[in-house]
């Protein structure tokens, strides 16, 4: 017999669409917000700079000049940026353990409903 | 898409129109992607340097070519409107083809916060260049996001063809601005002296970590699949139109790196908001800096516009399957426009277009891209083993599997590491999310899901079920 899911009250409805709405804010805006996500690339300016000591040749300094940045010093924090690759190993791990932990739990729950439609759509499975 | 009594009294639905070619799956699939050459890639210079850039432009175009193949097979046979939700929930099952739903949403949504923020950023620049400096770019994001969302709300016929006309534009700016370069328009030489001096700022980690911006060349060329069943052949349409697509731009994504990498020092170009535009100002060339300024606009425009209307569409889709409040499954009575869902998504737009920087909003948007293509791999042989070849009639097979497959997986697992490496914190909120989000549809809202709704296609009970 064809599951018949309950009918959802407009209440319930606007419950579920708040959830959603808290769930993307919070799980993707709120780290942004409160400045705990961002690549870690930190400029590491050179005291004194000129073009020479920054590593820009003539031609670049054209470019430079171009793109409205004529003086060295207001170069020097783009041009000396880095990221910092260093990582923990652990880290790493954890996030290999979280993606396919994630993948495996989609994956093992899918099936689950999965036997459900197609037990519905094709009838019980013959022995 | 209108719904009429049968004979019998039951509703049946019509079918969309097949009207569709090759070159309109080449459009479609070009004119959501071509904004990845306008911003955004060039951050994958930042990560790595210009090597590492040329490098990730072309790893990246092997990961989009195994996509392409796969989904051409999947879709071709799959061919239902929604694309890889529809693929998920006959193959793998309602809460993965949620998770995909979520793929999409987030992914288009995010990048249609991208290119407002983009607008925003060049129209600062163009100002600042005229001498008003300190222009307010907030206004200018809530307009474009209004805009596009109101035009989506009436009607999406009239704003797609133009959005094929004003990407065609854009498209050959690209062009313009690579000719132009070549024939000596440029009052600044080309130098690629940086290949030699610095060619490897971070080493081979930065080769690595690179990838990550590398995918924003082609994120979106997956969307193709979205026109299945408006397709007049989709075994010949589906795969000549992706495959063209990705052709088309690779060479754009080469041309592009070519010209920026000659013209703008890396670091600048590592942390640039509109790279093509700053390099027709390294030309000095009015005329080219107004075409470059209108190709950005354009892309940028179109782009998000497709993202309105796919982002949309696929929460819509959930909310007609009940895999979402059903109020989202509404038609506008006049427009025939999912309208609600369209409304919906203009402040979570909004909430990343204002409020978090362009790299952090790109990065996202890849994300779930990344997820939706690691998904591709194991519905693939998923797909094969439940319905072998015989079982079922394909429109496309495609070649050598499972290599594509393990291809794109190795790949897959490298874009992970990759995007780790400087932005770890955003890849554990995301996957959080669709972890915390796939638990609240399995155990609250899955209830309220008509179990034998979910698989519409004729085909026989799937081996092993």
């Amino acid at each position: 017999m064809a599951y018949k899911p309950p009918k959802q009250s407009f209440a319930g409805q606007i419950f579920d669409v708040i959830t959603l709405l808290v769930l993307t804010v919070g799980a993707l805006y709120l780290p942004l917000y409160l400045g705990l996500a961002g690549a870690a690339k930190t400029p590491a300016p050179i005291a004194n700079p000129t073009w020479e000591a920054l590593g820009q040749n003539a031609t670049e300094q054209q470019q430079w000049a171009a793109l409205g940045i004529t003086d060295p010093a207001a170069a020097n924090d783009i041009i000396t940026a880095r990221f910092d690759y260093s990582f923990s190993w652990v880290a790493l791990v954890v996030m290999a353990i979280l993606v396919i932990g994630y993948f495996v739990l989609v994956v093992r729950l899918s099936d689950r409903e999965y036997r459900d439609v197609i037990a519905e759509r094709f009838g019980a499975k013959k022995k | 898409m209108v719904d009429t009594k049968t004979a019998s009294g039951q509703p049946e639905r019509l079918q969309l129109l097949r009207v569709l070619g090759p070159a309109h799956i080449w459009a479609l699939g070009v004119g959501i992607v071509l904004v990845g050459e306008y911003m955004g890639w060039n951050f994958a210079v930042g990560k790595g340097g210009m090597i590492a850039g040329l490098i990730a432009c072309w790893v990246a175009g092997l990961l989009y070519t195994c996509v392409a193949m796969i989904d051409s097979e999947v879709t071709s046979t799959v061919a239902a409107a929604g694309g890889q939700y529809a693929q998920a929930k006959h193959i793998v099952g309602p809460l993965m083809a949620f998770n995909v739903g979520l793929f999409l949403v987030m992914a288009y949504t995010m990048l249609e916060a991208a290119n407002a923020i983009t607008i925003g950023f060049l129209l600062d620049t163009v100002a600042g260049m005229q001498g008003h400096t300190g222009l307010h770019q907030q206004p200018f994001i809530v307009l474009c996001v209004m805009f596009l969302a109101w035009l989506n709300y009436r009607g999406v016929l009239a704003t797609l063809t133009f959005n094929l006309v004003i990407t065609a534009i854009a498209f050959m700016a690209i062009i313009a601005l690579f000719l132009s370069v070549q024939f000596g328009v440029s009052s600044v030489p080309l130098d690629f002296s940086a290949v030699t001096t610095d060619p490897m700022p971070y080493g081979w980690i930065g080769i690595l970590a690179s990838l990550h911006f590398g995918l924003w060349y082609y994120l979106g060329i997956e969307g193709t699949c979205q026109a299945a069943e408006e397709v007049r052949s989709p075994a010949r349409s589906l795969p000549y139109g992706t495959m063209a697509g990705i052709m088309t731009l690779l060479i754009a994504a080469t041309m592009t790196w070519y010209v920026c990498s000659g013209l703008i020092p890396w670091e600048y170009l590592g942390q640039a908001g509109t790279p093509l535009f700053d390099a027709a100002r390294v030309t000095g060339n009015r005329g080219l800096m107004v075409l470059l300024f209108i190709g950005t606009m354009f892309s940028t425009l179109a782009s998000a516009n497709g993202c309105i209307n796919d982002a949309s569409r696929a929460w819509f889709s959930m909310g007609r399957d009940r895999y979402l409040p059903i109020w989202f499954g509404a038609v506008h009575p006049v427009y025939r426009t999912p309208y609600r869902s369209i409304i919906f998504l203009v402040p979570i737009a909004l909430i990343f277009a204002l409020g978090a920087p362009l790299d952090q909003v790109v990065t996202f948007s890849i994300l779930s891209g990344l997820l939706g293509y690691t998904f591709m791999t194991f519905n693939m042989v998923m797909f094969r083993r439940k319905w072998p070849l015989d079982t079922i009639k394909r429109g496309y097979v495609h070649p050598m599997h499972p290599l594509p497959t393990i291809v794109l997986l190795i790949l897959c697992a490298t874009a992970y590491v990759a995007v780790f490496l400087g932005y770890g914190t955003q890849l554990i909120a995301m996957v959080s999310f669709y972890i915390i989000a796939s638990l609240w549809f399995h155990f609250r809202r899955y209830r309220y899901v008509r179990r034998g709704d979910q698989f519409t296609m004729p085909w026989p009970r799937p081996e092993g079920y």
